[in-house]
Formats: C-alpha cells, structure tokens, sequence
C-alpha cells in the first residue's frame, strides 16, 4: 500500500480518513464532557434528596 | 466543594483557546505531508491523546502508593479519576490509529506489538473500572483499587517501549524505530511545533479534566457516605 502511495505523483487523497479521526477525537471528548455534566447534576440531585432525609430523621 | 474554583474557571477558559489554538495548527499551519496526505495530521492528536491516557495510568499508579502508605480515600477519588482519563484518551488514540492505518497499512487493524499492548492495557483499565463496582465496602474497595491500578501501570512503559524493544511495523516519529515500520515520515519545523503545542495542550486538557473528575469524585463520595449514615 505504502509503495502505491510511494508511486503517485502528488499526496494521498486521504482527506476522509483525517475527517474521520478528528470526529473521533472531538466526539468522545465531547461525549465525556455530556457525562462528567450529568453524572454531576445527578448527584448534586441525589445529594439533596439525602439531605432532607437526614434531616427529617433528625 | 460546591462552588466552583476561580482557577478551575480559568484553566476551562486557558484549555478551550488552547485547543482552538492547537486545532487551527494542525489543520492551517502545519504542510501537508508529501505521502500520506491529509490523514498525516491525525498525528498530532492521535499521539497527544496517548500521552494523555499514559498520563492518566501512571497518575492513577502514583495514587495507588500514596493511597497505601497514607489510607486516605481521597488518594482512591483522585485514582479513579485519572483512571477514568487515561480510558478516554487511550480509545481515542486507539481508534485514531486505526483510522490513520486503514490508507496506509491497508487495513484497520493488526496484531502489531505496540497495538497489541494498547489495547490490553486499555482492557486492563476497564476491567478495574468493572471489578471496582463489585465491591461495597468503600476501603476494601479503594485498597483493591490501589494495588490493581500499581500492578496496571506496569502496562504503561511496556506499551510505550513495545514499538522500541519488538520488531513493529507501527512508526516511531521521536527517536529511531524499527526500519520495516510503515508510515513513518520526518516531521518538518512547522510539524514539530504543531506537535508540540498538541502535546502541551492535550497536558492542560489533562489537568483541566482530572480537576473536575477529582470534583465529581469527592461528591460522589459525600453522597455514598450521606447514603451509609441514612440507611443506619
């Protein structure tokens, strides 16, 4: 594969691939952002919740 | 621990123009590579998210040792979170190469050392992940986590020498690698600083992110201790 690449005149047409990976990249980030915001949001909910509880119980 | 720091505001504001930054680089800055093409730029981040995730196991390691001698959980919290890290920005670099591979090794995949070592430390962090949920008790689970996350980052410089030490055909871009490696290329000046601002970037990504995980985690934390003195 290499050797063809090697062989032709100008640069690869590999413009897809880099879109490819670049979509990647800034999807799973922004992926991993989205969960770090909710799983927050969640627990800040979660720990509301447990607040007033304990403070019923008390 | 609710309100958010000042300078937590600020690294979040220094990270995102620090990407923009590093982004216009790779793509307006940095030439074109003569043989590969566009996919060539893939490079830059797909080599920075790797150090990104080794980062992240070793951070993760370090804990591990702290968390031993010390028996403080937080040293667990700040563990997991690099953990966590690490996962994320070595799938990246995983999937990206394979990207990458697929025009010029002709394939997406291959059982090449160093992405054979990769992929198991990656399996090694998510089975961590997995195990840690199967424990209750909270430092029975950070003592398992701590001793799990030393022995894994043993995973970390056998992957990073495993392009250096075995016969591969994976590129080695920093230092002499192996001559029948496929793809490599000599980075130009504007390539290299390209890719040393991704590097330095990608390590403010790293801070930024583990600061608001380490967050995350102490809440989780309050929440998982509030949960225990309820049910009592």
């Amino acid at each position: 594969m290499l050797l063809s690449l090697l062989l032709q005149e100008g640069p690869a047409d590999t413009t897809s691939y880099m879109i490819a990976g670049y979509a990647v990249i800034f999807g799973v980030m922004l992926l991993y952002l989205i969960s770090l915001m909710v799983r927050q949001r969640n627990l800040q909910k979660d720990l509301e919740v447990l607040e007033e509880i304990q403070s019923d119980q008390e | 621990m609710n309100s958010k720091p000042r300078l937590l505001t600020f690294l979040d504001v220094v990270t995102v123009i620090l990407l923009l930054v590093a982004t216009y680089m790779v793509f307006f800055y940095a030439p074109q590579e003569a043989v590969m093409g566009d996919v060539q730029r893939v490079f830059y981040f797909h080599v920075a998210a790797g150090w990104v995730g080794m980062l992240g196991f070793i951070g993760a390691g370090v804990s591990g040792i702290i968390y031993l001698i010390k028996k403080d959980r937080k040293w667990d919290i700040v563990g997991l979170a690099a953990v966590e890290i690490g996962i994320v920005f070595i799938l990246i670099n995983i999937v990206t190469g394979s990207i990458w591979a697929r025009p010029i090794w002709n394939t997406w995949w291959t059982w090449d050392p160093r992405l054979t070592t990769a992929t198991v430390m990656l399996l090694i962090y998510l089975a961590y992940l997995m195990l840690r949920q199967g424990i209750e008790d909270p430092d029975r689970r950070a003592r398992f986590g701590a001793v799990y996350a030393i022995i894994g980052s043993l995973s970390v410089p056998l992957t990073y020498f495993s392009a250096r030490i075995f016969r591969t055909i994976h590129p080695i871009v920093i230092g002499s690698g192996d001559p029948s490696a496929t793809g490599s290329f000599d980075m130009t000046t504007l390539m290299t600083r390209t890719f040393m601002f991704s590097l330095f970037t990608f390590t403010f990504i790293f801070i930024t992110l583990f600061w608001h995980r380490i967050r995350l985690g102490q809440k989780a934390d309050q929440v998982e201790q509030l949960r225990l003195k309820t049910m009592e």
